[in-house]
């Protein structure tokens, strides 16, 4: 390995947005001034736009660089120092972060931006930007981290940051309440991260070799036997379920659609929730030394894409419909590395950021519109009204449904082919990600149908809706660019061209591990294959949208049982409920509170100590009686006592 | 070192000459001035203290014996002056307002004050039982007398009486107890006593052993160690406010400069037994002062109590007998002068004439009306409960650790645990203060806290009240004093 060259000006990265949230955060003022407003907005968006240029200026560094020795490290200080185990406050910057911070702070600046409008006349403007700008820093040192203990902050910190933006109208009980369901979902998740850590740290300290530096632990990994590999994987694993939303932890993130939209796209779409996805890309060397977790992390995201893409088709909610194809694209990311194709799932992370954040954006621009209407149902024939949004939203929903050349069919597409090629790959795999991707096209382009043709099914809100502010629909058109063009850095090989992407990754996460040769012809009939199921669900999202609308109808009543099941998300929220909420609350509730706690700890331990002693005070002050006859005589007995012990 | 000639036999006393002489120009001016402007008195008094202190800190790191003996001046002795004398500065600057609140005769106050202070250096500069006895009754009659000052209420005369019957009481234990150790080893010298005690000890000479019993409870109840310490609370309770604030913290820093020089020093070959005595002590002071406070309603007695208690956590310094423990005692006695002053300075500010305004309920929702003195409380009761980062922290926290690395690891978890329960009584004053609310129409809402208590007050307050933040945060500079004062005494041990 070659020597980490030092890049002292990575610490800004993170450190802009932190003190951007200083100083909104404490500047915080409650009577906002139209100055006072620019002033926060300025300031709000100039930090992650100045993390941009660095990232930039230190991609540009990387590519300089000869391909094996990519790497820029800043140490700002040791942060623990315990015999021979440090723990530095290190940043590093290799080609898999660069393109992590790139899409942070790119789309997260335009996110900023669009906030701007998004959020204007907000009473909480300024705690609004104060947590953007924190969640920009936590999530920066999540990718930045040099080592797992800072992966592991900026973890935490982007989950906590995420808490207070799902929350953010927190006078509302029902947002308050998502944004604690995610935090607590969350934290099952974490607690596994958390033991996975602490075993890694601890089963290499066994070996002597004390360390949570990534690199280090890379070299060492050897030393593990595969079932502690195996067992640190999946716990690793379970934080990344929860993190990015999988199948059983997904329930938090279709509620964490409470906070404001542009938070949806920032956090719930384009970047905290990929964490997980990084993380098990960061891992790769631990999670390729064990079968079972690469099986594990594949299929928990083949079935999880299916599962709920299925529930999309069925939910009537702009920003629901949204959520649920995140986590449905989430599982096609983990199927990506979860067959060692690393490349491919972070290609798809960054590609899903530009449509994904464009199709939220773009929904909060209908809303916004409508007077922060959701429903579908009540929308209709915005395409006239408001053609930015529009046609911004159609090149997304191409790019996520997979139409070539817009970038989701590059990135899915890779997936799709690796799912099935893969040493770890399987038919059965590709197949349910192929099932999945029809479904996808045809939730996507209902969405769309509904929301953008037809005639407008509520005069009211048709007649008050208007195009959003250019602060909005900039970012919108710049992030179609994206959605649109981003895709072709990494066209596959087999077309005849190189694929940039994979190559600037592949010092980090290694080669493809292939399985049986495939030959060129196959790989092609594949992509035929992806692309005739993209046009199928556009085809059966038309004749059901727009040509026999009495269809849908119909359909639902003939298979009145399973349109429940699926309308109403598999009850998993319910069983859930029963399962474990209940349960807890009634025994925290009537044993652990009111018996244990209330009876026990406080009226027992706490009131007792103090009964007992409040007891011991009222006897022992009687001895105080006022006389000095009294008190001569209590110094005579200690006298003699002390005499006797003396003499004696 | 024995030295000879006057003048320099003279320089070793210096600053109780200072005192005493200050103290008579003041009983002079009382004469001279009439009752309406005592106010040379006062700047007399405080004068006259500072140049003491001056001169005890221009003697820091001198060594030297005079009269034959009966004086020394080492750093201890300076370290226990200064303690003492600080204590007579701040005890002034509380004084002047409140003394004429209550109508206090000033020229007397002053004088007493002075030559109580002059009495206490004799004690830490004591060489002779001869000196240990003349010290404590210089210091301690005229304290008898400022005790029973305020003659408006009855409580005073009271307090004062019965102070006096059991000081006197305590007096003849004391001097009875060094006539029995005279008979045994013929000689009040304290390092002859240090020489001849391993032979009076081989042959368990009852003389002896029972002469060091009755120097035990002497000095235990000048410090207010349980079972001599019954007439604490009424002494406390009935004396002028500032009377008390200096009983608290001078007559206790006093008593334990000479337990340490006499017992702990001098007697240190049979710490063995001296050390069991001293566990017992300390844990029924710490127990009982520590206890009964909880249920105190009144804030002087309240403090009273505490006092036992903080005896306790010294004494707990004290039983390991090393180094290690008589420098935690220094830096406690230190760090609780400041505490306790500060407490008392606040009782002063908040109280109104005749003494009244001191029951802890008069102390509701102070916050609201007077938030610096409810700042000022707060530190004090914080740091009289040994929380960081105040002072009183370290203080227990070197007392304790003294006693682990000693081996007394039951003395220190008592002393913990009794510390948890002081929490309430202290913190108690704070939740009364903060969080309730002035009762409507009652008398103390009306503005007890508005009355005129003069600048003195304040700057005594935030004097003790950075102090304490100050030692809590650094408190290294403390323990360097602290441990330069018992250089050259160590090798007693």
């Amino acid at each position: 390995m070659e020597e980490a060259i030092v890049f002292p000006y990575l610490r800004w990265i993170p450190l802009l947005p932190l003190i951007g949230f200083l100083i909104n955060g404490l500047g915080a003022r409650a009577d906002l001034t139209p100055a006072r407003v620019r002033r926060i907005h300025w300031i709000a968006c100039l930090a992650p736009f100045g993390s941009f240029l660095i990232s930039v200026f230190a991609f540009t560094k990387l590519l300089g660089l000869p391909a094996e020795g990519r790497l820029l490290t800043d140490t700002v200080f040791t942060w623990i120092a315990a015999g021979n185990f440090t723990a530095n406050l290190t940043f590093s910057l290799d080609p898999l972060s660069s393109v992590m911070t790139l899409v942070v702070t790119g789309v997260g600046f335009l996110i900023h931006v669009y906030s701007i409008g998004y959020m204007h006349g907000d009473g909480s403007y300024s705690r609004y930007f104060s947590y953007l700008n924190l969640f920009m820093a936590m999530m920066l040192v999540l990718v930045l981290g040099g080592n797992l203990l800072l992966l592991f902050l900026g973890w935490e910190g982007v989950g906590l940051c995420s808490y207070f933006l799902i929350g953010f109208w927190y006078e509302d009980p029902e947002k308050a309440y998502a944004g604690l369901k995610a935090f607590v979902v969350n934290r099952i998740g974490d607690f596994g991260f958390l033991l996975g850590l602490f075993l890694l740290f601890w089963s290499l300290g066994q070996k002597g070799v004390w360390t949570i530096e990534f690199g280090s632990i890379q070299e060492h990994v050897h030393l593990l036997s595969p079932a502690v590999i195996t067992a640190v994987c999946l716990l690793l694993f379970m934080g990344a379920m929860g993190k990015s939303a999988q199948i059983p932890l997904y329930v938090w993130l279709p509620d964490a659609m409470a906070g404001p939209t542009p938070v949806s796209a920032l956090i719930h779409a384009a970047t905290m929730v990929t964490a997980g996805v990084y993380m098990v890309a960061r891992m790769h060397f631990l999670f390729i030394a064990s079968d079972f977790a690469m099986h594990w992390v594949a299929w928990t995201g083949a079935i999880t894409a299916l599962f709920a893409a299925t529930i999309g088709v069925c939910q009537n909610d702009i920003k629901k419909v949204l959520a649920y194809s995140t986590v449905s694209q989430l599982g096609y990311m983990f199927v990506g590395v979860g067959v060692g194709a690393y490349a491919a799932g972070i290609f798809h992370l960054m590609t899903h950021a530009f449509f994904k954040a464009l199709l939220f954006l773009g929904a909060g621009s209908v809303m916004h519109a409508m007077g922060n209407e959701t429903d579908i149902r009540k929308m209709g024939g915005l395409r006239k009204k408001m053609p930015w949004t529009f046609w911004t939203f159609i090149v997304a929903t191409l790019a996520i449904s997979g139409f070539p050349p817009f970038s989701g069919f590059f990135s899915k597409d890779e997936i799709l082919w690796q799912s099935y090629s893969s040493h770890f790959g399987s038919t059965a795999l590709w197949a349910v990600l192929w099932i999945a991707a029809a479904v996808t096209s045809f939730y996507m382009f209902r969405l769309v149908f509904l929301t953008f043709f037809g005639e407008p099914r509520d005069a009211h809100l048709h007649e008050h809706a208007h195009e959003s502010p250019a602060v909005m629909t900039v970012p919108l058109a710049l992030l179609a660019v994206g959605a649109a063009a981003a895709g072709l850095v990494g066209i596959p090989a087999s077309w005849g061209f190189t694929n940039l992407f994979e190559h600037f990754l592949e010092p980090v996460v290694g080669g493809l591990p292939h399985g049986a040769h495939v030959s060129h012809a196959v790989e092609l009939l594949f992509v035929g294959l992806s692309i005739a199921v993209a046009f199928a669900g556009l085809f059966l999202a038309w004749w059901f949208y727009l040509r026999s609308r009495e269809l849908p109808e119909r359909l639902a009543g003939r298979y009145a049982r399973l349109y429940d099941l699926v309308y109403n998300k598999y009850y998993v929220d319910e069983l859930y409920d029963a399962l474990f909420v209940r349960p807890i609350r009634n025994l925290s509730e009537k044993f652990l509170w009111k018996i244990f706690d209330a009876g026990f700890i406080d009226n027992g331990l706490v009131n007792g100590t103090a009964r007992f002693f409040q007891r011991s005070a009222r006897s022992l002050r009687r001895i105080q009686v006022g006389d000095v006859q009294g008190y001569a005589f209590a110094m005579v007995v200690g006298m003699l006592a002390i005499i006797g012990f003396l003499l004696l | 070192m024995g030295i000879d000639s006057l003048p320099a036999a003279l320089s070793v006393i210096r600053p109780e000459l200072i005192l005493a002489v200050t103290a008579l120009v003041c009983l002079a001016l009382d004469l001279l001035y009439k009752p309406a402007d005592k106010m040379p008195c006062w700047a007399v008094a405080f004068f006259g203290s500072l140049a003491a202190l001056a001169s005890t800190i221009a003697s820091w790191g001198t060594e030297q014996e005079a009269f034959s003996q009966l004086v020394r001046m080492d750093n201890l002795s300076n370290f226990f002056a200064v303690i003492f004398l600080m204590v007579g500065l701040i005890t002034l600057c509380l004084s002047d307002s409140y003394v004429q609140r209550e109508g206090l005769p000033a020229g007397e106050y002053y004088t007493l004050l002075l030559i109580s202070m002059t009495g206490m250096v004799f004690m830490a500069q004591a060489n002779d039982l001869m000196t240990v006895y003349l010290g404590i009754e210089i210091m301690s009659i005229p304290v008898y007398v400022l005790v029973a000052m305020m003659s408006k209420s009855p409580k005073s005369p009271e307090a004062g009486l019965k102070y006096l019957l059991l000081g006197g009481f305590a007096s003849a234990i004391l001097l009875f107890g060094i006539a029995l150790l005279y008979g045994a080893v013929g000689t009040t010298q304290l390092a002859d006593i240090l020489r001849q005690a391993p032979g009076a000890l081989k042959a368990s000479d009852p003389l002896f052993l029972a002469g060091v019993g009755l120097l035990l409870v002497g000095m235990g109840f000048k410090v207010s160690l349980v079972p001599f310490h019954m007439w604490t609370p009424d002494a406390y309770e009935g004396a002028p406010t500032s009377v008390t604030a200096f009983m608290s913290v001078a007559v206790k820093a006093a008593g334990f400069s000479v337990l340490i020089r006499v017992i702990v020093l001098s007697l240190s070959p049979m710490a063995v037994d001296w050390s069991q005595i001293f566990w017992w002590l300390a844990v029924l002071s710490m127990v009982l002062g520590n206890v009964v406070a909880l249920v105190q309603e009144n804030i002087k007695r309240m403090l009273a109590y505490s006092s036992i208690a903080h005896a306790g956590y010294v004494l707990v310094a004290l039983t390991t007998g090393t180094e290690t423990g008589i420098h935690a005692a220094l830096i406690y006695l230190f760090i609780y002068a400041l505490m306790n002053l500060g407490a008392f300075g606040v009782v002063i500010a908040v109280s109104r004439e005749g003494d009244q305004g001191v029951e802890i309920r008069d102390y509701t929702g102070m916050a609201r009306k007077r938030p610096l003195y409810a700042l000022a409380m707060a530190v004090f009761m914080f740091s009289l409960a040994g929380v960081p980062p105040t002072a009183g922290f370290i203080g227990k926290f070197y007392a304790f650790s003294a006693a682990v690395k000693a081996g007394y690891v039951w003395l220190a978890v008592i002393g913990v645990l009794m510390s948890a329960v002081s929490a309430y009584f202290y913190l108690r004053v704070l939740v009364v203060m903060y969080m309730k609310e002035p009762e409507a129409g009652a008398e103390y809402s009306a503005g007890p806290w508005g009355a005129p208590i003069g600048a003195g007050v304040s700057v005594s307050l935030w004097v003790c009240a950075l102090s304490i933040l100050f030692l809590g945060i650094w408190p290294g500079w403390l323990s360097h004093f602290a441990q330069q004062a018992l250089q050259g005494l160590t090798s007693l041990l």
